[in-house]
């Protein structure tokens, strides 16, 4: 791994990288602009977010952290803090909050 | 003006960052752990800005895998940027020049562009380029010095809060989710609609088991699709 012919080979990986990962970040705002776009692939556009969303969340979150319970129990109390606070920061120190509480009272 | 746009953008992007700093300590010890040189690690939060893949990218390195192999996993894990960018654009501020728009399209990765997708400003209809460049400044700085600190002091953590904080980000997710489903009952049906159809296409045994990045394009494509035909019927009705 430490050799200079490796260093170089790791190096050209991460270059690959940053490349494959730039490019689809950049062609649809940089070239999108060109074409008028019909109002159900904008709907279908503003809908994404919440899909994304909704597929980021579950069920990743229930392996998030090395206890699927204390994970549940962090998701929940972000909801519910979400659900009457709204506030974005109250709602992640509530989750994790959560998390390590269950974590330090049961393992 | 501009002034307080940035600062806005600087001040909305604290729960990102609060959530990228743990995680990508994370990401600084594993790559230690597993032998990266340093230099590599650092270039890479530098260079590619996107999580999972970093993660995949040095467990694949520990493994001996190709090159050539690590960037294709790497494509298909952040192809799903495509499908945001295309969405975020229809939410920036019109007319920016070409080289703005693609300083903001480094900056796109789920965090921040869920957050600016549901984010409504006072007095503006579009995100202004100010705004999301902090936004998206502060969640970069934040995944780099958390980069560092994993790098060179990632054992001194204490081992709750290193198994506790995988939580931050799926915390953020829901405080972003929560507050739209409330108000509308179609969006309500678009997310669950996305984590059932996630949830199936991970655990049916007949269909082909993907990685996880086309998982979350499949399901996130196949939801909006449905999400757009009961929007545009009840607007028949």
């Amino acid at each position: 791994m430490t050799s200079e012919l490796n260093l170089f080979r790791i190096f050209i990986l991460v270059i690959g990288m940053s490349l494959v990962t730039y490019i689809p970040r950049a062609l649809p705002m940089l070239f999108l602009k060109e074409f008028r776009l019909n109002p159900s692939v904008e709907n279908f556009l503003k809908l994404i977010p919440y899909a994304a969303l909704g597929a980021l969340i579950f069920p990743e979150i229930l392996f998030s952290t090395n206890h699927m319970v204390s994970s549940v129990t962090g998701g929940i109390l972000a909801a519910v803090v979400a659900y009457f606070k709204g506030n974005l920061l109250i709602t992640v120190v509530a989750g994790i909050f959560g998390t390590v509480l269950y974590q330090w009272l049961f393992l | 003006m501009k002034r307080t746009m940035l600062i806005q953008g600087l001040k909305a992007g604290i729960p990102i960052a609060l959530g990228y700093i743990p995680i990508a300590i994370a990401f600084g010890i594993l790559s230690r752990a597993e032998e990266i040189p340093i230099e590599v690690s650092m270039l890479m939060s530098l260079t590619v800005f996107a999580g999972a893949s970093q993660f995949v990218a040095v467990n694949l390195l520990s493994l001996g895998t190709g090159i050539g192999e690590v960037i294709v996993t790497t494509f298909i894990l952040n192809f799903r940027h495509f499908l945001m960018s295309a969405s975020l654009f229809q939410r920036i501020e019109k007319n920016l020049t070409m080289k703005k728009l693609s300083v903001l399209s480094f900056g796109i990765t789920d965090e921040t562009f869920s957050l600016a997708s549901v984010t409504e400003l006072d007095h503006e209809e579009r995100l202004p380029f100010n705004y999301l460049f902090g936004l998206m400044l502060i969640s970069f700085f934040a995944w780099n010095v958390g980069t560092w600190i994993g790098l060179f002091m990632g054992n001194i953590l204490p081992t709750l809060i290193q198994n506790s904080m995988g939580i931050a980000l799926y915390a953020m997710f829901i405080g972003l989710l929560v507050p739209a489903v409330r108000k509308s009952i179609p969006l309500l049906f678009v997310a669950l609609i996305a984590m059932t159809a996630h949830s199936l296409l991970i655990l049916l045994p007949f269909l082909p088991s993907l990685s996880s990045g086309w998982n979350v394009v499949i399901a996130t494509i196949l939801a909006s699709f449905i999400g757009t035909l009961i929007i545009e019927k009840e607007a028949f009705q």
